[in-house]
């Protein structure tokens, strides 16, 4: 009996309660809209949990140079962990929700797309009807314009790191070896490192191993000139084309060596680091942003002084050349249409004036942002200040114009590549599927 | 006689209904959605359209879903037999050999159970850690005259790493859960058992087994099922790596659906899931049910 009730009322009932639910869950949709609001009053922020500097500055701001605006349109900020914030992105998006400004999504593809829906603000143009043209580095200009493939801004460039090879110094003079500058000149020099019994080189190629593709990366820039990647992006060439694949050769070749340590493929950023400025390595890429750990005595054992920056070498014959200096703009801080209004207006043009001097004030950080005040730098500052300077152009990083999904791909693979167990073949294959699809 | 409360229909549709108001908002509403999408492509921004059977079609000659789809079911055929046998066996152990004094035993083997499952893998990285540490195991080889391994840098040892932590942190859950049920078989039936001259194996195999068996299928469901959906281990612990070779279907429909923001594609690996667990829980209650009616 109780069988015969479920099957004629029961179902009825079912549905009842389904189609019930289906039409709140629909208001619920429908009621989100417009969250954002359109310059009513109130600016509102999202960043990234981990981008304390961000949210340090744009609050320095509030209470600071931009206090005029934050009292017509108080800053409210909210941040999200990393690995949910590019969901979290689209589905603002999706309910037309998105917050006054937030920090674009990691992978430069989905922020593209973004572009494509006509939901950011164009930066350069507000820029530009303001007289603010210079509010922007040329060299971090040019590093949004990579991103998204467009000659217009549609981020701020709050951070900018150029990227290239840390050593240590004492090492290198232990074993009477001078920085090189040249391809061949560095394997010279890891032949030596290795002879001497020295790790040559610590990198992180435990999944996300993007510290071994930053090296590969940077090759195919020396070797096959600063829009290799832009072609493969456009489907010009493949990642599988014979050129690319020596590239990556020279990579697994270097981890079939044991350069990168015995346990590349399970050694993780922190791992990296210390490794690194505990002198058990020789060298390390990564982006300026290790200057605020290569300043801390408690990480760095062997003493700031005795660590310095090189620039990724030439490859002899290559298209590429030395002073194109890989770099990124991190996260760059966009601006949504849907919130954008008088207000909002006010406070991109006071963010863009006043954000490189705060944040430098504030977390001793170089932005992508002109600083209008002279302001004393350390050492390794200078150093990174006079690469930027000294550097006509940038270049982006192997997985730049990748979509995430084969970003996954290159970032889960690195460490086979980087311990011999994978050939470069294989490695630029899977890659290249994945950027297939 | 006493008239039960299902005889009265209105009395019986009250008293379900907000269970089943709330199953149906927080199960069934989110299946049939998740059913849908799968026939859809599309995201967030760009909207949706519905393909049919692409998504099927794709999931079926995409080799990472193949390559997820048969460490999934290496994993599960595995880690089942490997859970349920050492849960068996030790609960052999503390019914027949450790009798009374085991309880110490049985709370220590139980104890990784109850840890979080974040901390179990930082443990195991450590414990099978190359570099920068030495971690005991790496130690023992090495004084032992061989030379360390990057036991989670490899493929397959990351693989073999991955089993026995899972092993060493749900055997104990088994061995409670079979012991439970030994200690439900009437002690006189072994008694007789022996007094017939039963001993050993022919006892396990002939009295224990036999009168354990809807506690082991029970075993057997839990396990396959939660192995077949594992995830928070293998995030933990490997990351689905090195070179994807720890990736299970769970973690591919996170990274489709989550990371890429591949919602349709997501939902087809989910739906494919749902169907596979079915099915072996089907499997194994069915020729389990014959098996007792046999008996």
């Amino acid at each position: 009996m109780v069988s015969r009730f479920i099957t004629r009322k029961g179902i009825a009932g079912l549905s009842l309660v389904i189609s019930g639910l289906l039409a709140i869950s629909a208001c619920a949709g429908g009621g989100s809209q417009g969250a954002g609001g359109n310059g009513d009053g109130k600016f509102s922020g999202l960043t990234l949990t981990a981008t304390t500097d961000v949210i340090n500055t744009l609050n320095s701001l509030s209470t600071g140079d931009c206090q005029a605006q934050n009292t017509s349109a108080p800053l409210t900020l909210d941040a999200a962990p990393q690995d949910q914030y590019d969901q979290r992105l689209q589905l603002l998006l999706s309910q037309n929700g998105l917050p006054s400004t937030f920090l674009s999504p990691g992978t430069p593809d989905l922020g593209r797309k973004f572009i494509d829906a006509d939901a950011l603000v164009n930066v350069s143009q507000v820029l530009n009807d303001a007289g603010l043209k210079d509010a922007v580095l040329p060299a971090a200009s040019s590093l949004v314009q990579q991103y998204y493939g467009s000659n217009d801004l549609y981020a701020l460039p709050v951070q900018l790191n150029i990227e290239g090879i840390w050593y240590n110094k004492q090492i290198f003079a232990q074993h009477g070896i001078a920085v090189p500058t040249t391809w061949d000149q560095f394997l010279a020099a890891v032949d030596k490192f290795q002879a001497a019994g020295v790790q040559p080189i610590a990198q992180n190629g435990a999944n996300p191993g993007w510290g071994i593709t930053r090296w590969l990366g940077a090759y195919i820039f020396r070797a096959l000139g600063p829009d290799a990647m832009r072609k493969v992006a456009d489907g010009n060439a493949k990642l599988t084309d014979p050129q690319y694949v020596a590239a990556a050769d020279q990579i697994a070749k270097l981890g079939a060596e044991g350069v990168f340590g015995k346990a590349v493929a399970s050694a993780d950023y922190n791992q990296t680091v210390n490794t690194f400025l505990t002198g058990r390595a020789a060298m390390m890429y990564m982006g300026s942003w290790i200057t605020e750990n290569i300043e801390d005595p408690k990480q760095n054992k062997v003493g700031a002084a005795n660590i310095g920056f090189m620039r990724f070498p030439a490859v002899t014959g290559g298209a590429g050349a030395i002073d194109q200096m890989p770099a990124n703009a991190g996260q760059p801080l966009m601006f949504a249409k849907s919130a954008f209004g008088d207000t909002s207006r006010e406070w991109l043009k006071c963010i863009a004036q006043n954000y490189g001097d705060t944040a430098f004030e504030k977390s001793g950080l170089l932005t992508g942002m002109q600083m209008r005040e002279k302001h004393d730098l350390s050492p390794l500052q200078r150093v990174v200040v006079d690469q930027v300077e000294g550097s006509p152009s940038t270049v982006l990083w192997f997985e730049a114009l990748f979509s995430s999904q084969a970003t996954t791909i290159s970032t889960q693979n690195a460490g086979q590549l980087a311990n011999g167990s994978m050939s470069g073949t294989d490695f630029m294959a899977s890659v290249q599927a994945a950027l297939g699809k | 006689m006493a008239i039960s409360v299902f005889s009265n229909r209105r009395a019986t549709a009250l008293l379900v209904m907000p269970a089943l108001a709330i199953y149906t908002a927080v199960m069934l509403v989110p299946i049939v959605w998740s059913a849908i999408y799968s026939f859809m492509d599309g995201g967030l921004i760009g909207g949706f359209t519905f393909t049919g059977f692409d998504n099927y079609t794709q999931f079926f000659t995409d080799p990472q879903a193949r390559s997820a789809l048969r460490f999934t079911a290496i994993y599960a055929v595995a880690m089942t037999i490997g859970q349920v046998a050492l849960g068996y066996l030790l609960s052999l152990l503390y019914l027949f050999h450790l009798r009374r004094s085991s309880t110490i035993v049985r709370t220590l083997v139980f104890f990784p159970v109850v840890l979080p499952t974040v901390a179990v893998a930082l443990l195991f990285q450590r414990v099978f850690g190359l570099a920068p540490v030495e971690g005991p195991v790496n130690a023992l080889i090495q004084t032992l005259g061989g030379t360390g391994i990057d036991w989670l840098g490899g493929t397959a040892s990351a693989v073999g790493v991955l089993f026995v932590m899972d092993l060493w942190r749900s055997m104990g859950f088994y061995a409670v859960l079979l012991y439970a049920g030994l200690m439900d078989i009437p002690e006189e039936m072994i008694e007789a058992a022996r007094l017939d001259g039963a001993t050993g194996s022919k006892l396990v195999r002939h009295v224990v087994l036999p009168m354990l068996l809807p506690v082991l299928v029970s075993a057997l469901v839990f396990s396959i099922n939660g192995t077949m959906k594992v995830f928070d281990s293998i995030i933990a612990l490997t990351g689905g790596g090195p070179a994807g070779s720890t990736t299970p279907l769970t973690l591919y429909m996170f990274q489709t659906a989550f990371g890429f923001g591949e919602y349709g594609y997501g939902s087809t690996i989910a739906m494919v899931l749902t169907l596979l667990s079915l099915i072996v829980t089907w499997f194994i209650l069915r020729s389990t049910r014959r098996h007792l009616t046999a008996s």
